[in-house]
């Protein structure tokens, strides 16, 4: 069964109770037991990946060593023959065919050393999905255990402090009236600020045309008027 | 990061606040450490944040099973299924029987970045409570 239908098998079961396991703890030793494995899988891999890809190197270097070596007794060979040295040139063809026979067996090596490169690279990146499907798994298991702890733990916090909790509703509608109150408080500290009592009277008396007045252009062209 | 770099971090932010809002933290025992961040002013919604091996999660209880006018059940999840990639930076999840929205963040996630993550949850569960005001009792 897969990781998601054991946590949604779990839960609808209603192993929900706190403190009991969504996935055993057993379950989870597996899984990191599992990801060690891939991890150490990998690593063998990826070194006799090193040693196999050195090795052909090796082999293709003398590969083409032995391909030279053929070319420049093939010039040998011809040379002997324009110079009519037969014996010569079948001693340098005997030569020939050994080196031949060498550079066969190299190629098949070389060969054989690039399919298990091959095959290698394609074992570590099969064990590298591997390794991030266990872990995105576990990392599924454990949160899921951990949001079930931490939900008990504020569970128990609430009854241990006998905190009732709200509805929804109650909750928004208590935190819009703060808000209001807020506003509100907010508005009147504003008001206060600008009505000191002294500049409440001042506004008053003015308003009854008592006292010092204004300048307006009205009373400066009166004035002019008078002089 | 631990819940406790959380908690020190926004108790100090003070007026040094770049969203704008105070935060109370308290850390609740359990086998894990969870912190509740009541932002001031919206204590009646409270954050739980715990941390994993490998992320943050940040989450607000928004209403229980029995809050639910059951008629309307099925409107109410077609609703927040299509609420869902809009609202921005959290998702909708249940927890036994409450609804709650949540956010997870990298471990290596910047106590800025947490702060904004906060404060967005706590903007979207309100956001949400009024949305989805017709289908609760």
């Amino acid at each position: 069964m897969s990781i998601f239908k054991k946590i949604i098998t779990a839960l609808r079961g209603g192993a929900t109770e706190a403190g009991e396991a969504i996935v055993d703890a057993n379950s989870t030793r597996i899984f990191e037991q599992e990801i060690r494995d891939s991890e150490k899988h990998v690593t063998i891999a990826k070194r006799d990946l090193t040693e196999v890809m050195a090795k052909q190197m090796q082999a293709a270097r003398e590969l083409a060593q032995l391909q030279a070596s053929i070319k420049e007794h093939e010039g040998y060979a011809m040379q002997a023959l324009n110079q009519g040295n037969e014996a010569l040139a079948i001693e340098v063809a005997e030569k020939i065919a050994e080196l031949e026979t060498t550079a066969a067996e190299q190629q098949q090596t070389n060969e054989s050393f690039l399919k298990s490169a091959d095959r290698l690279k394609g074992l570590i990146k099969k064990s590298e999905r591997q390794l991030t499907e266990y872990k995105r798994q576990l990392t599924m298991v454990k949160t899921t255990e951990s949001v079930q702890k931490a939900t008990s733990a504020i569970t128990d916090n609430f009854t241990a402090s006998n905190s009732k909790l709200l509805s929804a509703k109650d909750s928004l509608e208590r935190i819009k009236k703060k808000q209001a109150m807020f506003d509100d408080k907010l508005k009147a500290a504003e008001q206060l600020a600008s009505e000191t009592p002294d500049q409440t009277l001042k506004n008053k008396l003015q308003e009854a045309g008592i006292g010092e007045q204004q300048n307006s252009a009205q009373s400066v062209l009166d004035r002019l008027k008078n002089k | 990061m631990n819940i406790h770099t959380i908690a020190t971090h926004l108790n100090k932010l003070a007026d040094d606040t770049e969203t704008g809002f105070n935060f109370d933290c308290t850390p609740i025992d359990g086998e894990i450490d969870v912190l509740q961040i009541e932002i001031i002013g919206r204590e009646e919604i409270p954050i739980f944040v715990s941390i994993s091996d490998n992320q943050i999660l940040c989450i607000a209880y928004l209403w229980g099973e029995d809050e639910i006018k059951s008629e309307l059940k099925a409107n109410m999840m077609e609703a927040m299924l299509e609420m869902n990639i809009p609202m921005p930076l959290s998702s909708f999840a249940k927890v036994e029987d409450k609804y709650v929205v949540f956010g997870a963040l990298s471990i290596h996630s910047s106590l800025e970045d947490i702060e904004l993550e906060l404060v967005t949850l706590s903007d979207n569960s309100l956001e949400v409570i009024s949305e989805m005001d017709s289908y609760l009792n």
